[in-house]
């Protein structure tokens, strides 16, 4: 059971990388007018068969073979369902997938969304050879990273030198605290 | 909000310094599991508290943390795996920031295995 909406985001986004996705992206919208907190990530990776996408939110299914059970996806399924939420997923062989979860915010059985900075920077850091765009907004403020913009700027030089990685975080953090003025839900 | 100028800027002050980053084979390299069973467990923090040690204390030409998968030792998560070159890989069980702490002063910088936290001392039947 993770305890981080971000613990899901960063689980369920590393599926994206391992189906060799080159580019994620992850929105974290926060309506609180709406009560809602909605979760989107989107990949171009290899996708699933319409058989393997019914099987997904099934904790008894998984692609791997170093354990029987895959429970990645009904983890957050179950997060967003529990608070009267949502859950979806939308797959394309070849083309890509896309996980939707909605939250309702006031729920009392809603998870905290967690250190989402250090999700997303942990994704964009060990995963170079992917390129991430990452959405935040809470209510009607909003600010985009986008990791191509990074590498156009730093050409050869890796996101795990200490400078860029400090920097990749300082971006989160400053542009966050902008946008939220330091709310924690 | 933060601009990208800064980034340039680091670029540049970067340039000047050429370092050249050290061979791969020369690395010791600091793996943590980072599937589901990993992330429930705790991993982020141990991986966050790694790689942060790394580059406070400028290991980064020495040893690179990396994350991995399911090693399929679930019930041990979160899992580090030392690898060092020329020697057996070590497995540390049931991490957290703190003993990364110590792994990170005793094993990856002293040199000596933190043996109470390894998979071989643990009772596996």
């Amino acid at each position: 059971m993770m305890t981080e909406i971000s613990l899901n985001i960063l689980d369920v986004a590393e599926n994206s990388t391992k189906a060799k996705a080159s580019l994620v992206t992850i929105s974290v919208e926060a309506d609180f007018p709406a009560d809602l907190l909605t979760v989107v990530i989107k990949d171009n990776g290899c996708g699933m068969t319409p058989d393997e996408v019914e099987r997904v939110t099934d904790p008894f299914f998984t692609s791997r073979t170093t354990r029987k059970v895959g429970l990645g996806v009904p983890f957050f399924k179950y997060a967003a369902e529990s608070t009267g939420g949502s859950f979806s997923i939308e797959s394309k062989k070849d083309v890509g997938t896309t996980v939707t979860a909605t939250f309702i915010l006031s729920h009392i059985d809603r998870m905290p969304l967690g250190d989402i900075n250090t999700t997303i920077h942990t994704l964009v850091v060990y995963h170079p050879e992917t390129d991430f765009i990452y959405h935040y907004r809470y209510n009607d403020k909003s600010f985009t990273m986008d990791t191509r913009e990074f590498k156009e700027i730093l050409g050869d030089i890796p996101f795990d030198t200490p400078e860029i990685s400090a920097y990749i975080m300082d971006f989160l953090n400053e542009n966050k605290l902008e946008t939220d003025g330091g709310a924690v839900y | 909000m933060k601009s990208l100028e800064e980034l340039k800027a680091i670029r540049e002050r970067m340039q000047s310094q050429v370092s050249l980053r050290g061979e791969d084979h020369n690395h010791i390299r600091v793996v943590v599991g980072m599937a589901t069973c990993g992330i429930a467990s705790g991993a982020r923090p141990v991986l966050t508290t790694l790689s942060n040690l790394v580059q406070e204390k400028n290991l980064t030409d020495k040893i690179a943390v990396t994350q991995t998968g399911c090693i399929g030792l679930c019930q041990y998560e979160p899992i580090v795996e030392v690898i060092e070159p020329g020697k057996d890989k070590v497995t540390y069980i049931k991490m957290t920031p703190e003993k990364a702490e110590e792994v990170m002063e005793r094993h990856l910088i002293g040199g000596h295995v933190v043996e109470n936290y390894t998979l071989s001392s643990a009772n596996i039947k």
